[in-house]
């Protein structure tokens, strides 16, 4: 039997769901908000919520003061170039623990996931001097490499879920159609894991996009992404609410706008295999 | 071609053993079934034939060369699996296409061969579409197009019908036995259902426990089972098995009587015994009677028409030509 739920219930359930909706996203709306207003408005007392005299300039000021192109290239080079290279080790890697697993294939999925309780800040010292010695300080290969190593134990761990989700049949049933193990990872398994793939890609370019702990140990001019861009705002200047407001809403719209679009499918894909 | 050995093979998993030394041999152009309850290697064996599986010792040949060591793709076999395993994300005529692509043949030749196996297997109208799109009976037979596009020398058969529903297997067999009479292609096939096996095969390979029980055409088991495993595992209903002094009558441990070799008659017979419950066929009655003093219960097959009710009190008179006695070890006695 249907549960049957009164209109009012309805109706409250919605008003609820809003609430805490509107509740998560209220400081990304405040940041957006601020960022129209005049430093002095910005810290007002009691603060303003719509009646205030909006206007661009810190906009013009921000775009002025620093080149956010150059920014955000960086930023799409970094979190794309960082989650291609990682999907590219990450799948074969994924096969393997997922269709021929061995004793050991538990223990080195933890393993690889335990990296990521690791305090960052513990190995930035030798990764720092790492990067002296190899040159790679402040640029952004350096930086595809860092957040690849960072993200990898995640691309793997949701590739191997959904990798776990395909039949090993169907890869059988290749391999006796003539596929090589390489023709059976491009023509089969790829093309089905697709959306698993997919949300993979978007919710590491998502991370990749917001990491801020490495971008900003690891560069200075040139390499510089988004979340630096940010950062430069917070100066010892003082605090320039309404500008680093500005700052932030431009760093994070591409990144909003991307998982706007994309929601359908980052939804689809992590919830993959969840119900039959 | 399609002349499979197996020389002394077995196959562990860790520290199980589950096929102890086995040696077997699979004619050209025969139809061979593996049959045994779940879990008695019959599908290892088959993977191992395939390939998919590597042995632990011991040599498979395929039509006098040494394939121990050879890759599923190379060894020239086609397999049809138990859960079809279509492409989901390709056509049906993709599907067919794809071990064909594989081997790199030309275009041209390409959609010869498949328009040809979609002909066969009534398949034409379903060509664009997705295996999803499909009930079971069409994409088996979309796997089974697949696999004779390829022209293999065998084909390996895992279970193809226990997916399908019961309507549905009956006309899949019969369309499984016709390909084998068309194609004359070795046929290497696993089931549980002992009612596929005796009806399609032209050779049972009876196994429990990696081990084989008996090999023989599907009359030879029925007639002769080597022993009490294989004379209760084919045929159906089971056959009887009766101990104790019964059997010690004709100097037996055990005797074994089918249900269809059993008399029965209101008035007089050998044993005698209660009407428990009865199964009714419409062709056939399958009684299972009790209080006979020799089994818990004895199962009979009486024609349709004979009308017992539950409790009535009958006599059984069983076919002294067609009893099976069977020694202590479980050994049929000659």
């Amino acid at each position: 039997m249907a549960r049957t739920v009164t209109i009012q219930r309805k109706s409250l359930n919605t008003a609820l769901a809003w609430a805490v909706g509107l509740l998560i996203f209220f400081p990304i709306l405040w940041t957006i908000l601020t960022s129209f207003k005049t430093e002095a408005q910005a810290i007002a007392s009691p603060p303003l919520f719509l009646n205030f005299d909006w206007t661009l300039e810190n906009y013009a000021v921000v775009q002025e003061r620093s080149n956010y192109m150059r920014f955000l290239w960086n930023s799409v080079i970094i979190a794309g170039g960082s989650t291609l290279l990682g999907v590219i080790i990450a799948v074969p890697a994924a096969w393997a623990m997922a269709f021929v697993p061995s004793k050991r294939t538990k223990d080195i999925l933890l393993w690889m996931l335990s990296t990521k309780m690791l305090p960052a800040v513990g190995v930035l010292y030798p990764i720092y001097l790492l990067f002296i010695r190899l040159g790679l300080l402040d640029t952004r290969g350096g930086l595809v490499v860092v957040l690849m190593l960072i993200n990898l134990p995640i691309i793997v761990w949701m590739l191997y879920t959904y990798f776990r989700e395909i039949p090993g049949e169907i890869l059988e049933a290749a391999r006796m159609d003539g596929a090589t193990l390489k023709e059976e990872i491009l023509h089969i398994l790829t093309p089905m894991a697709v959306p698993g793939i997919a949300s993979t890609v978007l919710l590491n370019f998502i991370l990749a996009w917001n990491e801020a702990f490495w971008t900003l140990n690891l560069t200075a001019v040139d390499a510089a992404p988004l979340t630096a861009f940010i950062a430069s705002y917070s100066s010892p200047e003082g605090l320039f609410f309404a500008k680093l407001s500005a700052a932030s809403t431009m760093a994070i719209a591409p990144i909003l706008i991307l998982g706007w679009f994309s929601q359908k499918q980052l939804v689809r894909g992590l919830t993959f295999g969840a119900v039959k | 071609m399609g002349r499979i050995q197996l020389k002394s093979v077995t196959k562990s998993f860790g520290d199980v053993q589950v096929i102890p030394p086995l040696d077997l041999t699979i004619e050209d152009g025969e139809f061979t079934v593996f049959v045994g309850p779940s879990g008695c290697g019959k599908s290892t064996l088959l993977r191992l034939i395939a390939g998919l599986e590597d042995i632990t010792s011991g040599s498979i040949d395929i039509d006098g060369a040494d394939a121990t060591n050879v890759p599923p793709a190379k060894r020239g076999l086609a397999m049809v699996f138990q859960s079809y395993a279509l492409y989901p994300h390709m056509s049906v005529r993709k599907n067919i296409a794809f071990p064909l692509r594989m081997a790199k043949l030309d275009q041209a030749e390409i959609d010869k061969r498949v328009e040809g196996a979609a002909q066969v297997l009534n398949l034409t109208d379903y060509l664009d579409r997705r295996p999803g799109q499909l009930s079971g009976g069409q994409r088996q037979r979309v796997a089974i197009g697949r696999a004779i596009v390829r022209e293999p020398a065998a084909f390996l058969f895992d279970e193809p019908l226990s997916n399908l529903d019961a309507a549905l297997r009956v006309g899949m067999r019969l369309e499984i036995s016709e390909l084998h009479e068309r194609l004359a292609t070795t046929m290497i096939y696993v089931t549980h259902d002992q009612v596929e096996a005796m009806t399609m095969a032209d050779k049972i390979v009876v196994l429990q426990a990696g081990v084989i029980e008996q090999v023989g055409s599907p009359l030879d088991l029925y007639r002769t089972p080597r022993n009490l495993f294989v004379a209760g595992f084919i045929g159906s209903p089971k056959m009887n098995f009766i101990e104790g002094e019964e059997a010690a009558k004709h100097g037996a441990h055990t005797i074994g009587i089918r249900p269809e070799h059993i008399a029965v008659s209101e008035s007089d017979g050998t044993w005698s015994g209660v009407v428990g419950v009865s199964e009714h066929l419409g062709s056939d009655t399958f009684f299972h009677i009790h209080e006979t003093g020799l089994a818990e219960t004895i199962t009979v097959r009486a024609d349709g028409e004979v009308g017992f009710r539950h409790g009535d009190h009958i006599y059984l008179t069983p076919r002294a030509d067609v009893l099976h006695r069977f020694d202590a070890q479980g050994l049929r006695i000659e």
